[in-house]
């Protein structure tokens, strides 16, 4: 089995584990954990893309690599993002966690919002 | 048989492997550990596929300023958690969830074997953009970066401000044009102190040399970018230096300055070269050296302040 192929079905696998953690974990930061190794899976199946698209003298297709590249740094503003929409909504709530049933049982304590940690 | 099968195949295992640890571990900490080693391996990953400027990108964010944002984070939230997490969830449902993975990792493995051979390619197209209106880069990637989708780089640069303003905004309406809360803890380690005293200074001149080296070797403005980012990140850590006041001049300047710089030069295309974005082949390499030097400012001033969060209201805990 050639390296490319090797890879993109470890790329394969890394989305199928980030999708089962994205769906079970009612902590927040680990669902946008798992998303990230669903993101990092999509971008190894790309990057075997440009490993096949080998031509022109070049060993990759460049094209494919730099939209991996502008991924990663998107895909880290978009996690930024997250976590502090997930520290405000535990300040303002006191919960950390996105489980329904969990919010269900015990409605928010703090609904003025607090100052903000 | 040589030994580079065996190797590919064992990395291949160990990033999988730390896959599942990070989504099997019971606790938050561990997880994210195991998520920087992830990142690390992973680089090596991309660097087996011919891809050493995206593993310099995935070592750099993808693994460690992610880390350090999740690790942050943790903290944060462990200060203020009293409701823990959920209980675990039922049986049925773990099962369902493990159906539906094995499923789309299964359709993707799938496609991953069945991918059209020969494989379709823009390498003509950006190698030549390399030579023609990239003006001599050595560095096919920063050619596709710069010069053959230049557009969708500026834009990328915009994503990131905006990234930057919804944290902002996301804090309390009083904090307002304050500073961020530390990164460290109020007494650091003296190893951390001492690290970031050695570190700093060697990375960022690593930093900056990994930017300059783009244009003809792997390299560019994002990794060095990151790697000056994580510097300073790490000066913060230790609190040799503090988050700076999100309403200062200077670092809304600096935000904004790379993607501003390269939107003036894309415009000026038009007059010059004839085309938006388009360079005048006979000064296109300065051109694009002056667009990336403002691009390295916007990345490694726009990375830490997202780790950095939202204002806070008290100055130093």
């Amino acid at each position: 089995m050639t390296p490319p192929v090797l890879a993109g079905l470890a790329g394969a696998a890394l989305v199928g584990f980030g999708l089962y953690g994205l769906i079970l974990h009612p902590h927040p930061l680990r669902k946008l954990l798992a998303f990230n190794l669903i993101g990092s899976g999509v971008f190894l199946v790309f990057g075997i893309v440009a490993r096949r698209g080998a031509a022109a003298g070049l060993p990759f297709d460049p094209v494919p690599q730099a939209m991996v590249i502008t991924g990663i740094v998107v895909a880290f503003a978009a996690s930024a993002l997250a976590v502090a929409l997930i520290l405000r909504l535990a300040a303002v709530s006191g919960k950390v966690t996105l489980d329904p049933e969990a919010w269900a049982k015990t409605p928010s304590t703090r609904p003025d919002g607090g100052g903000g940690q | 048989m040589s030994v580079l099968p065996i190797l590919d195949v064992g990395l291949a295992f160990l990033v999988v492997g730390l896959a599942a640890w990070t989504v099997a571990a019971r606790n938050l900490f561990a997880s994210v550990v195991g998520y920087v080693a992830y990142g690390l391996l992973l680089a090596l990953v991309w660097i087996r596929l011919y891809a050493p400027d995206v593993a310099l990108t995935e070592a750099a964010v993808g693994g460690g300023v992610t880390g350090v944002l999740l690790i942050t984070a943790g903290k944060r939230l462990g200060a203020l958690e009293k409701d823990e997490a959920g209980a675990t969830p039922a049986l049925a449902l773990k099962i369902v969830a493990g159906a539906l993975a094995l499923f789309v990792a299964g359709a993707l493995a799938w496609v991953v074997v069945t991918l059209p051979d020969p494989a379709p390619t823009l390498a003509p197209a950006a190698a030549a953009a390399a030579d023609g209106p990239g003006a001599g880069l050595g560095n096919p990637i920063t050619a596709v970066l710069i010069s053959y989708r230049s557009f969708d780089t500026m834009l990328e640069k915009v994503v990131l401000i905006l990234a930057v303003i919804g944290v902002w905004s996301v804090g309390a309406d009083s904090a307002w044009g304050a500073a961020p809360a530390p990164l460290g803890r109020p007494q650091p380690a003296g190893a951390m102190v001492l690290l970031a005293q050695i570190l700093a200074p060697i990375g960022a001149l690593i930093g900056v040399h990994i930017f300059w080296v783009g244009a003809d070797a792997p390299g560019g403005a994002f990794q060095g970018g990151a790697l000056l980012a994580a510097m300073w990140m790490a000066a913060m850590m230790a609190r040799l230096t503090e988050p700076p006041r999100i309403d200062a001049r200077w670092l809304r300047l600096a935000l904004v300055a790379g993607p501003a710089v390269f939107l003036v030069i894309g415009f000026a295309g038009l007059g010059l070269a004839g085309d938006f974005f388009a360079f005048p082949p006979a000064f296109a390499k300065p051109l694009i050296l002056f667009i990336e030097t403002f691009m390295v400012l916007s990345i490694a001033v726009a990375l830490p302040l997202l780790v950095a969060g939202p204002p806070n209201g008290r100055s130093a805990r």
